[in-house]
């Protein structure tokens, strides 16, 4: 392997279907920033091609390549990470901080020794090495996080760091020969895909999010926020109330025990906002609010508030935007 | 069968929670406390299996500091056989790293068969010491799982992934950690309260464990800085008075969001 400059070791998440995960772009932005990016796709030989091309077109500079049976879960991508990780004696290794990454994150860890920090929103280098930075209690503090030595692992927010690499042409793609570790593993199924009804944008990352609460009232009234979420070319949310009455299910739950997301606009409907459903979308860069109650907490946070009915005022503002578009 | 639950003590999701603005770390004199939900959750999943088979034992293990007793209490009042806390002046602000080490340490001396937690904590979030604890034990891992089936020999479970659900199954001995999916607790009756009282909490030190703190054996994660986003200042709160959906177009279109 040829010699590069400060190499940070990203993980790229593979979806069943054989694609690099859509944090793909944003990990090896990340990495860019701290050194030289090194990805590693670990995934079944037959479907890995398609991830590997994403990782180029993102920028890593080399892409380390290995295939695992997709049936045990976790620790063949553990044993590919420990092995790229000794290969490429990188100065910090970057995971998305989803499901599947950080089971990763925490077994490489503790395997090799070195300091791990969780669900972080940026990460840069001092003098004194690499720090990650974090939003902590849904947006109310930010703290910086660093190793007391040697190389961090660290599991970033999907959706939060903007920088991009430059696509990298040249980048070279090597095979990694992994040695099996034995490790006790338990066994999946081929995962069974959600039904996705729509080509609306994923919550997480979405650059807008339209969500509904209670005052919705009922599941088929909720597709007023479906309505407007289209015109706004937005993502769906929820507040727990919705998920918990059965209006839409719990992966649109934003909040506390839901997705955290960080869009350029929220539009809430009929939401209360809940100190829990803050937390998950306070750090917004707009939030619009249209519920009944002049005192909802909601208002509190929003910067543009409406009180008044939403089954008068939200279909008027779709009229008004799909006129707009003609 | 031996079944270790991880439960934990968490500010109050309902209260405004505060950082300490000298440590970074949770101010945990600044509100109510409570016992984790996901964890009473976790719980509940024990104490089903234990209902069908007597010869279960449910213990609830907590790393927390020694005002957590209550809290302890909570779950065995809930339904727990007994509790481990693990007490030490030398745990304060202690890292994922070293939480992981002295929680494998504990379920090691307990020799537990099934070790079962949330997914991810309400202050925290790491989601991360599931599989840090079967990376030390040398246990089967299943992560965020949805429904769960307990067997003399092993846990079959729907697991959520991030790309949609599958089937699961971790040879036992093993680590499992639950979403909300699964069902709350069930709520403590007086006479689990009662009960609780003479349940054993065993406390443990880290020289108890084996284990040190020491941080020039491993490399650990410290705060570096720490500081306070000003509140969100409410914008603008208008009235429907049949032109509110035009007032927020132009508002939209100002700020260039359509």
């Amino acid at each position: 392997m040829p010699h590069y400059e400060s190499p940070i070791l990203v993980l790229i998440d593979v979806t069943p279907s054989g694609a690099a995960a859509p944090s793909t772009a944003q990990l090896i932005g990340a990495a860019a920033q701290l050194g030289t990016p090194v990805a590693l796709v670990a995934a079944p030989a037959d479907s890995a091609k398609d991830a590997v091309d994403s990782a180029v077109a993102a920028g890593a500079q080399l892409v380390l390549t290995t295939d695992v049976d997709d049936g045990p879960i976790a620790v063949p991508i553990v044993d590919a990470m420990q092995a790229a990780y000794r290969t490429v004696q990188p100065d910090a290794v970057l995971i998305s901080n989803s499901i599947a990454g950080r089971d990763v994150a925490g077994r490489l860890a503790v395997r090799e020794h070195l300091a791990l920090s969780v669900d972080a929103v940026d990460v840069a280098r001092d003098d004194e090495g690499i720090v990650a930075h974090h939003s902590v209690y849904g947006g109310a503090y930010l703290t910086h996080s660093a190793p007391t030595f040697g190389t961090p692992v660290i599991t970033v927010r999907q959706g939060t760091i903007d920088t991009r690499a430059k696509s990298a042409p040249e980048a070279r793609v090597e095979k990694l020969t992994v040695e099996p570790s034995g490790a006790a593993v338990a066994v999946g199924t081929v995962v069974e895909a959600l039904q996705i009804a729509s080509s609306r944008p994923e919550l997480r990352g979405a650059r807008v999010v339209v969500s509904g609460g209670r005052g919705l009232g009922s599941k088929e009234n909720f597709s007023l926020v479906e309505d407007l979420a289209d015109e706004l070319n937005a993502a769906i949310g929820a507040s727990r109330a919705a998920v918990d009455a059965g209006f839409i299910p719990f992966p649109h739950q934003v909040g506390q025990t839901g997705v955290s997301v960080s869009p350029q606009l929220y539009v809430a409907i009929g939401i209360s906002g809940a100190i829990q459903h803050r937390a998950g979308m306070q750090t917004a860069k707009t939030i619009v609010a249209i519920n009944k109650d002049p005192g909802s907490p909601i208002f509190d946070v929003a910067d543009f508030g409406i009180v008044g009915d939403l089954f008068t005022v939200v279909p008027q503002v779709v009229d008004a935007l799909r006129g707009r578009k003609k | 069968m031996k079944i270790f639950v991880l439960v934990k003590e968490v500010p109050d999701t309902y209260e405004d929670r505060r950082l300490d603005m000298e440590t970074g770390l949770a101010d945990r004199g600044a509100g109510q406390v409570v016992l984790d939900e996901i964890t009473e959750r976790a719980l509940e999943v024990a104490l089903k299996y234990a209902d069908a088979n007597p010869d279960a034992e449910v213990v609830a293990l907590s790393m927390a500091p020694e005002s957590a007793t209550s809290s302890i209490r909570r779950a065995l009042a809930i339904g727990a056989g007994s509790a481990v806390h693990v007490v030490d002046e030398a745990l304060h602000g202690a890292d994922l790293g070293l939480t992981a080490t002295v929680l494998a340490a504990a379920i090691r001396r307990g020799g537990a068969d099934l070790v079962i937690t949330g997914n991810l904590s309400t202050d925290g979030a790491g989601g991360v010491i599931p599989a840090m604890l079967a990376e030390h034990l040398n246990y089967a891992q299943a992560t965020n799982l949805s429904a769960v089936q307990i067997a003399p020999d092993a846990v079959t479970a729907t697991r959520e992934t991030d790309y949609g659900s599958q089937q699961v199954t971790a040879p036992l001995p093993a680590v499992v950690s639950i979403t909300e999916a699964l069902p709350e607790a069930r709520f403590p009756n007086f006479k689990g309260i009662m009960a609780a009282k003479k349940k054993p909490i065993e406390v443990l030190s880290l020289a108890d464990l084996g284990v040190t703190a020491d941080p020039a054996e491993a490399p650990q994660t410290i705060l570096t800085a720490v500081s306070e986003k000003p509140p969100r200042a409410g914008g603008v709160k208008i009235v429907d008075e049949g032109d509110a959906a035009v007032q927020l177009i132009d508002f939209l279109v100002k700020n260039r969001l359509v």
